[in-house]
């Protein structure tokens, strides 16, 4: 009860932060950026229930993404539906997707695993741009509306701060809820030990798929975010770069860790815009820090500096008996 | 990129005899490179269980260096014999600088590093030969061979022929020396090896060497044709791996029956249908894990560690 309750602490003080941010960021770039980050920490939340608890790697979430954004820009511009139609159908289409490929991929293990879901990733991303009829091919879709309340367009970076960011909290209280679910230490026992996990009665495969089809359904929600807030999307938006930066949020912020999700989103956005000054630059220091950090401290930046500053502080004799 | 949607249907005609002969031919090219890169694949999962995401950047590098090479005017030989030994180098410093310190690490872990280690990579090749394809000279005369109603470029006989040589000096090192027989004693059992005194964490870095040489020697042969771009590795790599999971991961002659099927295959595809020939490669590596995990040659005893 009382991991419950100090949860709710820091999503009701989380949720205040998020209110109050807006007032405090200096410009509608700033703000622009905190709804990029938004989408980027719900698509990484599910990623990390997946690889930080279920212990399972994907490397094509872009593909999940795509097709949410997809699905919602189809359905709002050819079939002139509400966006909001759009935003159910991307996280439910996102979701069955998973449920689809996830039958047969989850069989497959580590590097196995990871290569499937990369080849799915590629596979959905030449489907967008081959299935021109619907797709618009490599033109991409255009003139995506954006969400409207009560006849109120959401067409400003700031009144759609205000939607990405009430479901980043919602997405950062289902997965606090999920974890400390039935399902959550079904996946804790599973990331341990498969085979100790399924020998004490835990059916391994369905939990995995179950985790599975949340991710899939977070990131398909988190697509038609990007869709009805870019106005446009294109297929080179959710390629194999986009899966490999999903990766690096969840595993820089630190695995097993629905803080470390939305920090890892947030450095890596930030990074990302910080370094496009730098021109190629930017590629060389991140891949260096990416590399750094995972010989170094593998558990990610969130605990990683937590540990660092701790040992710091400890004692020398500890930090001597670790290099001996 | 042209398109098979529902606007283009008419690129599906048959191909004739003649055009068949050609995909066969560049097929079999870009299959036996495919190979090569999925050997240098083989080579690193053998001896450490890490599959290398950088290994498609050891190629695009062999490329780049060989092209500058060889526009400096190095002649050819000179220019692919640099490109390899920069990037024997290179592998060995990336196992020494990245993969060692982390020795232990998780699966996702050490993918993360490989893949951080191919992005930087890519960074420090786009920071020295910018953004643009750089074309490189062939290695002879660029007049085609006529072969009946198909033409063959020197270059493909070229790629074919060291693809062939190179396979072959491999395999004589694996069997007949005193090192290729460590090394697959390592692969075979890494503990067992190193009770029988066999330095294993040097035949690690061995294994990243030879992969970079590898991939200098892959990235190289195939410039002249597909032109030499920062980020061609990311492709390359991808559809050596394809090859090597469609030959059974950690099979060394499955890796180069894997590329040259995938070769055809994409070929003869890209023929069909000329954008789905990524389709053809990773939709082929799909069926190949859900149906086979352990490839066409892959042993029955690594089933284990594939499929749970």
């Amino acid at each position: 009860m009382r991991v419950r309750s100090k949860r709710y602490h820091q999503l009701a003080a989380a949720a205040a932060a998020a209110a109050v941010l807006p007032l405090v960021l200096p410009s509608e770039y700033a703000i622009h950026l905190a709804v990029v980050i938004g989408i980027n920490a719900i698509v990484a939340l599910g990623l990390n229930l997946l690889m930080g608890y279920a212990g399972q790697v994907s490397l094509g979430q872009a593909a999940f993404v795509g097709i949410g954004a997809y699905a919602s820009a189809i359905l709002s511009v050819k079939a002139g539906l509400s966006p909001w139609i759009g935003l159910a159908a991307g996280a439910a289409l996102g979701g069955l997707t998973a449920a689809v490929v996830g039958g047969p991929l989850l069989k497959l293990r580590g590097h196995y695993l990871a290569m499937g879901t990369l080849g799915f990733g590629m596979i959905v991303q030449i489907v967008m741009v081959q299935w021109e009829d619907l797709t618009e091919g490599t033109i991409g879709v255009m003139g995506i509306p954006p969400f409207s309340v009560a006849g109120l367009a959401l067409d400003s970076e700031l009144r759609m701060y205000y939607l990405v960011a009430a479901s980043a909290v919602l997405a950062i209280a289902l997965a606090g809820n999920v974890i400390d679910s039935r399902v959550g230490r079904a996946m804790r026992a599973v990331h341990g030990s498969e085979v100790a996990a399924a020998t004490s009665g835990v059916d391994t495969a369905r939990y995995k798929l179950q985790v599975f089809i949340m991710s899939g359904a977070m990131a398909g929600f988190a697509g038609s975010l990007h869709a009805h807030h870019a106005a446009y999307v294109h297929p080179d938006s959710f390629g194999f770069h986009y899966s490999i930066q999903l990766v690096v949020m969840v595993v820089l912020g630190g695995m097993a860790s629905i803080w470390g999700a939305v920090f890892g989103a947030g450095a890596v956005t930030l990074i990302g815009e910080q370094l496009r000054s730098f021109q190629e630059f930017s590629t060389i220091i991140f891949g260096a820090v990416l590399v750094a950090v995972m010989v170094f401290m593998p558990a990610g930046l969130w605990r990683g500096s937590a540990d660092l500053i701790g040992r710091l502080l400890g004692s020398r004799g500890a930090g001597g008996r670790r290099r001996a | 990129m042209p398109a098979c949607g529902g606007r283009t249907l008419y690129a599906m005609t048959l191909p004739t005899g003649a055009q068949l002969l050609q995909y066969l031919i560049s097929g079999l090219t870009l299959g036996s490179v495919y190979g090569m890169i999925a050997l240098g694949f083989t080579l690193i999962h053998n001896a450490t269980g890490i599959v290398n995401f950088a290994q498609g950047e050891f190629v695009a590098f062999g490329a780049l260096i060989a092209l500058s090479c060889s526009e400096a005017g190095l002649p050819m030989p000179l220019a692919v014999l640099t490109a390899m030994a920069a990037m024997t180098l290179l592998g060995a410093a990336l196992e020494r600088a990245a993969i060692r310190p982390a020795r232990g690490a998780s699966v996702i872990t050490l993918i993360i590093i490989t893949i951080g280690a191919s992005i930087l990579l890519r960074g420090i090749a786009m920071w020295q030969w910018g953004p643009d394809a750089l074309p490189m000279r062939h290695f002879s005369s660029e007049d085609p061979i006529h072969l009946g109603p198909a033409s063959i470029l020197r270059q493909h006989l070229w790629i074919m022929g060291i693809v062939v040589a190179t396979m072959l000096g491999l395999w004589l090192l694996a069997e007949r020396t005193q090192v290729g027989k460590a090394m697959r004693a390592c692969a075979v059992d890494r503990e067992a090896a190193q009770l029988v005194g066999i330095p294993a964490a040097r035949m690690v870095m061995l294994s990243f060497a030879l992969s970079g040489m590898l991939g200098g020697l892959a990235g190289s042969i195939v410039a002249p044709l597909s032109m030499g771009q920062y980020n061609m590795g990311i492709m390359l790599g991808l559809k050596g791996f394809c090859a090597a999971i469609l030959g059974g991961i950690g099979n060394a002659p499955g890796a180069v029956l894997g590329g040259l099927l995938l070769g055809i295959l994409e070929s003869l595809g890209a023929g069909l249908c000329s954008g789905m020939k990524d389709a053809v490669a990773f939709g082929i590596m799909l069926m190949v894990l859900l149906v086979r995990p352990t490839g066409l040659l892959g042993r029955r005893a690594g089933r284990g560690e594939a499929v749970g």
